[in-house]
Order: structure tokens, then C-alpha cells, then sequence
């Protein structure tokens, strides 16, 4: 591999290439030097599967890529790589990350960086391969770090956060990534790859200290414990996870001095906000669309705006609540649902209205299910989600509603 | 008695792992289904934590009578009752000390018992024998001695021996208010429709020894073994724990606690074969200098492998863990004191050192069959 290297060297120079959001992981894979990446093929999760094993066959990247028998496999074996020090890469969708849920709860009990992307896929049954938000966020209460992107080129710079801040000392814990899939993992877009030098810069060369698992070093992970040493250890992993805040913080600050992207916060995308009355609130791709609205919507005269969240665990509480309140309404549209949930809403909505609970003024909160297993989010809809939004302001029960856009009676 | 609780009464039955699970199980089920005949409620629980399938561990069964549920509340929801009014030791070695599986160290078998408490113990063995192996008391109790050898049975079988009614029999002696006897009788009857099962009871009630135990009795040989739990900031961060590096042995958990016989070994007649040494189930052994294999009596867990596959006959005998007083390793003792050594091996285990005297089988109950589950004597009634 060393000649690829020095020729990669030798051509070191940022470049402008037209890729999909898979293609774009992949290419962060390559700059990350990660040591062990686990496949098996689900859709969209294969397309980074297919884009690394191209780099690999083309000898621009040199990774140990193990094909698993299965996802439990899959993340099994990057899970014992990363507890021997190894970078690592891993992913799946839908149904595929339920399989390998075992895998995926234990490797955030253990403190392991593993990095995943969720090709984001709604749940079979029915089978359907367009994007839903349910299978990322079935971990959000077992410690992973879960940001979302936007682009192809978000794609790339939060899997190059995701190892940064993963595999810090301070959090040192797993990252999914969440990724709408077709409209992101399988859309080709400009993505400017960065140098090795300015990633080298970056991402320091991962470092497990005195937890790596060696000969020299012996010690026993994961033993079997007694009932009354679990909160403990739930207490070690809550200190992590707080921890993450500050440390996304600082490596999003880094990240722009280097790179010169990624927006004002590292937490949330405000788009027209600064005179809005209105705005909808919510994550990956959905905020496409909803861009276009506005500026469709602005032209009418209607003060309406997006705020788009990038980590959700993290979840940024006081960067929503200083947010949010300057508004009079806000609608959250969830890409996903929660049956039988407070007001039969989404996980991001009952998320949004428990962290403005406590505010002496709050603007009313409602409710928005769209987009399910991939529909897309048209104009029609879209204007209805900001009437209904616009609507509900000023009465705040108004908000104990979640509207369904878009579904056939 | 000022500890004593007039709403409720706690009944700890401290068993050995899957040999007596099925045993502590049925007492503790009976003391609450005998305190029902008189309108008492309760409730009957093992401690979650212990591992009860592992051979010969110490682990812990619970009943808890109350005068009615509002009284019983408090005992329920819990693992492990931090004072108990009774408890009942079906293993007399168990009051050598008492160690989980968890690593919380040895404890000396009354820590739960409340002051004036009682302890009941099944034993062919006399209180004072008894109480030589007990750790000094801090507070008084009554030692109760009932009538019996330890009943080991295995994972699906019962050994009906009516250890359990003794022990309910002794029980109603004890603590008349809470379970009576005619009850425990009445109960028996029902449930097995025998006159020799209630006739235990009765048995277990009338021989049942008592004798009462002044603080700062009892012995001060044993070791002190004691783990401190870490908090959040001392744990180290991801679920890790220090390993032990080769040959080294976890010095918080001593396995000896799980040892109803120990082996112990004739150096004169040892062929050197490491039979005992390959089957071994753990680190138990230490090989000395001439090849000899020398018992690791910290770290024997007392299966009997070692004595079941030695080829020479009588060079590893199994003997009632309740004859020694230390754990120290012996090899030093017979490369210093041949002859010493010897006449210790002859008087623990009852059979000649020298292997031209054939000495009849005459060992102690018990100790014949090494591994208690590998030969469960009866197969009836098992179900509760
Ligand atoms: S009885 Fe023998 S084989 Fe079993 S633990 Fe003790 S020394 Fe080892
Ligand atoms: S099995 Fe018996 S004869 Fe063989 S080495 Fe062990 S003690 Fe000696």
C-alpha cells in the first residue's frame, strides 16, 4: 500500500467530486484511516459497502473489510476491534440495525467509539426501502451520539466529527450517524474532499490509554456484575454523554477553522429565523423542501423559517429552548412515529415539548408525521404544515395535536 | 428482646448451590404455607444475585411471615432481608462463612441475625463442634442444632430425607408465635399424606439442641475478607475490571467457601501421573518443585475431580471440610515434618499413609462420594 500512499501524498490537494452521501462516508472512511470496517448488505446501507469496496479494489484505501455472516455479526466484530484499539467503521438499516440490536446496546455500555452511519429505512413490514427515522432513533436511549445530516458533503464532515468526538477520552462513545436514505445515500452532489493533511490535523490517531485490550494490559471486559453496580456504571456513561455537548463544541470549532464549514452551531441550522414568527423544526433531509417553502412563502409575506437539528444525543436543550422561544409556533415534523406516545405524536415533537416545559413563555408546539417510509414532502404539503403551524399559535393546547400530512384517506 | 419485630418474622435458609436448591426452596415455601393455617401472610424469595446452578456456592433463600400485607410490604421488593430473625444453615460447614458468588467477601454466618436471633443449623455434629467453627459472635443468639447431615441432591432431583421438615419442626420450637407446630404437622400431612414425614417434624422439634451463644464466642481463625463497591468516580470507566495476570489469584474472592470436602493428598504415594492436575476445574493447584500437584486450599472449590481421577488408591481423599481450621497449602508441612504431615493425613482422613496397610473403608459419611450430584441417592419427590 505504500505506493498508493505517497502517490495519494503526492496529489494531496482538496478536490471537487460528485458523489452520493454513501460514496461520501466511504471517502471519510479513506481519510480516517480506519482499521477495521464490518459489512453485510441491506439497503441503503449497502451503497457505503459497495463505494468502499471500491477504494479498496483501486487501492486507494487499505482497510480490513470483514463481509459478516449477519448485522449482529457485523457490529460484534467491530465492537472487539475497537476494544483492541482499532478505528473502526460499521452501519446498517432498517430491520438490519434491529438485528444487530444486541450488539449495538452493549457496545455503548462499554464505552467503545464504534462509528456507524443508519441508512435510514423504514421498519418492514412492510417492506420499503425510503427513509424513516425509526431505526436510528430506537437507540436514542442507550447511549450512542446521534447527529443527522443534510448533504452528501454533511454526511462526510460529521462522520470525520463522529470519530473526533467519539473517540475522545472525555466521551468515548459510539457515534450513529443518520443518513435519509435515497435522498442522501443514493443522490450524488458536489462534495469537496478535503486534504490528508488538514483530516491529519483533525483526527489524532485513536487512543484507548489504559482500556485497550492487550496482553500487556491485562484486564476483563464487560464481567458479569451484581445488580447494585449498574447504576453506577449508568451514572459513568451519563457523565459521557453530557460531556459530548462541550466536546462537539470544540471539535465543531476546530472543524471550521480548518475546513470552513459547518455553520454558526455545531447543534442547530437556522434558516430565515432571525424575524420569524414561524418556524418548523427537524432533522435530515426534510429540510429541503421546507427551504424552498419558505422563500416561496416569504414572497407571500408570511415571516416562517426552519431550525434543523443536527445531534439529537446529545440532545441540545439549551440551545432549542434559547431557540424556540423566540417564536410564536413551532412545528416539528418527525419522519417518524410513536404509537401510543403523549398526543399520539413523534419522538422529536414529545422531545421539543418537554424541554420548553419549564419556560414561563412558550410558543405553542405542534405536531407534524410526514414523509413516512420515504414519501417525499411536497410544496402542497409543505404549505399546509406551515398553516396549520401558523394557526395553532397562540392557543397553546392547539399544540396537543399531531397532524398526518400527506396520507390517503 | 427489643429487636424483636411484633408485625414480622424473617427466616433466611442459607443453602449449598444446586444440591439444596430444591431443599432451602421447600422450606421456605412451607414456613409461609404453615403460617397461613393461622391467617398469617407471606412471602417466600431467593436472592436474585446468587448463582444457585453453580456447585456447592453459598446462596440464599428467603421467607418472610407477617401479620398481615400492610406488614409485609416492607419485606417485599428486596433482594436480601439486611436482618434476619432466623436463620437455618442446611450445611454445617456454611457457618465456616458465607460467600456469594458476587464478590463481596466471606461473612461470618450470624451478620444478618438480629440480636437474640437464632441460628439453626443441621449437623451430626455437637453445638460446641459447631461453634468451634463459627466466627466469634458480636451480639448473643441461640445456636439450635438440628438433628441430620447436610442433604445434597442435584439439579432435577429431590433427596427426600426430610430434611425440611426437621428443620420446620425446629423452626416451630424456635419461633412458636410465627409458626406452630400443629400447623407444620397439619401441613405435612396434607402434602404428602405420610405419618413418617410428620413424625419428623416432630423429631425436628424434640431434638433440636439448643444452645445460647454470649458475644465473643465462636472462633477468630477465619480470615477477614472484605470488598468495598465502587462508587462512579472510582469504577473505571467501561465496564472494565483488572484481570488477573497468569498464575496470580483474585484476592477479593476466595473459592473455598463453596467447599463441603476438601482434598487432601498423600505426597508419599503420589505417582506423579498430573491426572488431577489436567482435570482440575481451576487454578487449585500449584506444582512444587519435585512434580508433586499441592492442594491450593484458597482456591479448591472442593469438587472431588482430583480424588475421582487419581489412580492410586487413597493418595487423595476427600474429608469433611468441618475438620480444618486453616487454608494453608500442606506440601511445606510434609517436606519439613514427613512423619508430622503423615500423621495429620491419617487422623483427618482416616486412612493409613502408608499404602502396605490397607485400612477398610471406614471414612466418615459423605465423603465417599466426592461430587454429591454426580450420585443423588434417591430420585423421589422432587416436585414442590
Ligand atoms: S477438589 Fe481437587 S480438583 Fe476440585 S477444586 Fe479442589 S483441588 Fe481442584
Ligand atoms: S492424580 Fe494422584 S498420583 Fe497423579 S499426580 Fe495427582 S495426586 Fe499424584
Amino acid at each position: 500500500m505504500a505506493v498508493q500512499v505517497k502517490e495519494r501524498e503526492h496529489q494531496d490537494v482538496e478536490t471537487e467530486q460528485l458523489m452520493s452521501g454513501c460514496e461520501a462516508i466511504a471517502e471519510a472512511i479513506r481519510l480516517a484511516d480506519v482499521d477495521v470496517m464490518a459489512a453485510y448488505p441491506i439497503r441503503p446501507y449497502d451503497g457505503v459497502m459497495q463505494a468502499a469496496a471500491k477504494l479498496i479494489a483501486n487501492g486507494k484505501m487499505d482497510v480490513e473489510y470483514i463481509v459478516a455472516d449477519g448485522e449482529h455479526s457485523q457490529f460484534e466484530i467491530v465492537k472487539h476491534a475497537c476494544a483492541v484499539g482499532s478505528r473502526v467503521f460499521v452501519g446498517s438499516s432498517g430491520v438490519g440495525w434491529f438485528y444487530a440490536f444486541e450488539a449495538i446496546a452493549v457496545t455503548a455500555g462499554l464505552r467503545l467509539p464504534v462509528v456507524a452511519i443508519c441508512g435510514n429505512r423504514a421498519l418492514d413490514d412492510p417492506g420499503a426501502f425510503g427513509t424513516e427515522h425509526n431505526d436510528s432513533l430506537a437507540v436514542r436511549d442507550l447511549g450512542w451520539l446521534l447527529p443527522w445530516a443534510e448533504t452528501a458533503q454533511e454526511a462526510m464532515d460529521l462522520a470525520l466529527m463522529a470519530w473526533r468526538v467519539g473517540e475522545d477520552k472525555r466521551v468515548s462513545l459510539p457515534v450513529a450517524i443518520g443518513l435519509d436514505g435515497a435522498f442522501l445515500t443514493h443522490s450524488q452532489q458536489i462534495v469537496k474532499i478535503p486534504t490528508q493533511a488538514a483530516v491529519n490535523k483533525f483526527l489524532p490517531k485513536f487512543d484507548l490509554g489504559d482500556r485497550l485490550l492487550h496482553p500487556d494490559n491485562p484486564i476483563t471486559i464487560a464481567p458479569q456484575v451484581d445488580q447494585d453496580w449498574l447504576m453506577e456504571i449508568r451514572m459513568q456513561n451519563d457523565q459521557a454523554m453530557r460531556k459530548a455537548h462541550d466536546v462537539i463544541s470544540e471539535a465543531h470549532a476546530h472543524f471550521k477553522e480548518l475546513f470552513g464549514r459547518g455553520g454558526d452551531s455545531p447543534f442547530l441550522d437556522e434558516y430565515m429565523t432571525d424575524d420569524a414568527e414561524y418556524v418548523v423544526f427537524g432533522q435530515g433531509t426534510l429540510a429541503l423542501p421546507m427551504k424552498v417553502a419558505i422563500r416561496r412563502l416569504r414572497k407571500e409575506g408570511h415571516k416562517v423559517g426552519l431550525v434543523r437539528l443536527k445531534w439529537f444525543r446529545p440532545f441540545p436543550t439549551q440551545e432549542i429552548v434559547k431557540s424556540l422561544s423566540r417564536f410564536k409556533a413551532v412545528g416539528v415534523i418527525d419522519r417518524d412515529y410513536s404509537f401510543g406516545s403523549p398526543y399520539y405524536g413523534g419522538v422529536l415533537y414529545n422531545e421539543v415539548r418537554s424541554a420548553l416545559y419549564s419556560l414561563d413563555k412558550r410558543p405553542t408546539i405542534v405536531g407534524f408525521i410526514a414523509g413516512l417510509g420515504g414519501r417525499e414532502i411536497e410544496q402542497p404539503m409543505a404549505t399546509d404544515i406551515f398553516e396549520k403551524t401558523k394557526a395553532a399559535a397562540g392557543d397553546i393546547k392547539s399544540g396537543d395535536t399531531c397532524h398526518w400530512i400527506g396520507v390517503r384517506s | 428482646m427489643s429487636d424483636v419485630k411484633e408485625t414480622s418474622i424473617t427466616v433466611e435458609v442459607v443453602y449449598r448451590g444446586i444440591f439444596q436448591k430444591t431443599l432451602a426452596q421447600r422450606i421456605c415455601r412451607s414456613i409461609v404455607l404453615a403460617a397461613r393455617k393461622r391467617g398469617h401472610t407471606g412471602t417466600a424469595f431467593a436472592r436474585y444475585g446468587d448463582s444457585p446452578e453453580r456447585n456447592g456456592v453459598p446462596a440464599k433463600q428467603f421467607a418472610v411471615v407477617a401479620i398481615n400485607n400492610l406488614e409485609l410490604e416492607a419485606s417485599m421488593a428486596k433482594y436480601e432481608p439486611a436482618v434476619v430473625d432466623v436463620t437455618i444453615a442446611v450445611d454445617d460447614t456454611l457457618v465456616k462463612g458465607v460467600e456469594s458468588w458476587a464478590w463481596y467477601g466471606r461473612q461470618p454466618i450470624w451478620k444478618p441475625i438480629r440480636k437474640d436471633g437464632f441460628l439453626l443449623v443441621t449437623s451430626t455434629n455437637t453445638p460446641d463442634e459447631v461453634l468451634a467453627q463459627t466466627d466469634t459472635a458480636l451480639r448473643p443468639y441461640t445456636l439450635v442444632i438440628v438433628p441430620g447431615g447436610a442433604s445434597f441432591a442435584g439439579l432435577w432431583v429431590f433427596k427426600d430425607d426430610h430434611t425440611d421438615y426437621r428443620c420446620l419442626g425446629a423452626l416451630a420450637k424456635v419461633s412458636p408465635d410465627w409458626v406452630r407446630l400443629e400447623d407444620v404437622k397439619a401441613l405435612i400431612k396434607e402434602q404428602t399424606k405420610d405419618d413418617g414425614a410428620v413424625q419428623s417434624a416432630q423429631y425436628g422439634y424434640d431434638g433440636a439442641k439448643l444452645r445460647p451463644v454470649k458475644a465473643g464466642e465462636g472462633t477468630s481463625g477465619h480470615e477477614v475478607l472484605q470488598f468495598e463497591k465502587p462508587g462512579w468516580t472510582t469504577m473505571r470507566p467501561g465496564i472494565i475490571v483488572n484481570a488477573r495476570k497468569p498464575g496470580e489469584r483474585n484476592p477479593q474472592y476466595k473459592k473455598y467457601g463453596a467447599r463441603t470436602l476438601r482434598p487432601v493428598v498423600n505426597f508419599d504415594t503420589c505417582i506423579k501421573c498430573t491426572m488431577c492436575w489436567l482435570d482440575r476445574p481451576d487454578e487449585c493447584f500449584e506444582v512444587t518443585p519435585e512434580g508433586h500437584y499441592e492442594v491450593v486450599y484458597q482456591a479448591c472449590i472442593g469438587c472431588g475431580i482430583c480424588a475421582q481421577v487419581c489412580p492410586v488408591k487413597d493418595c487423595i481423599v476427600m474429608v469433611d471440610e468441618l475438620k480444618f481450621e486453616d487454608h494453608e497449602d500442606k506440601w511445606q508441612f510434609w517436606k519439613k515434618d514427613h512423619d508430622g504431615y503423615n500423621k495429620w493425613f491419617e487422623t483427618k482422613s482416616g486412612v493409613s499413609a502408608n499404602p502396605q496397610v490397607r485400612t477398610p473403608p471406614a471414612r466418615q459419611e459423605g465423603s465417599g462420594n466426592a461430587n454429591p450430584s454426580a450420585n443423588p441417592t434417591s430420585a423421589s419427590g422432587g416436585d414442590d
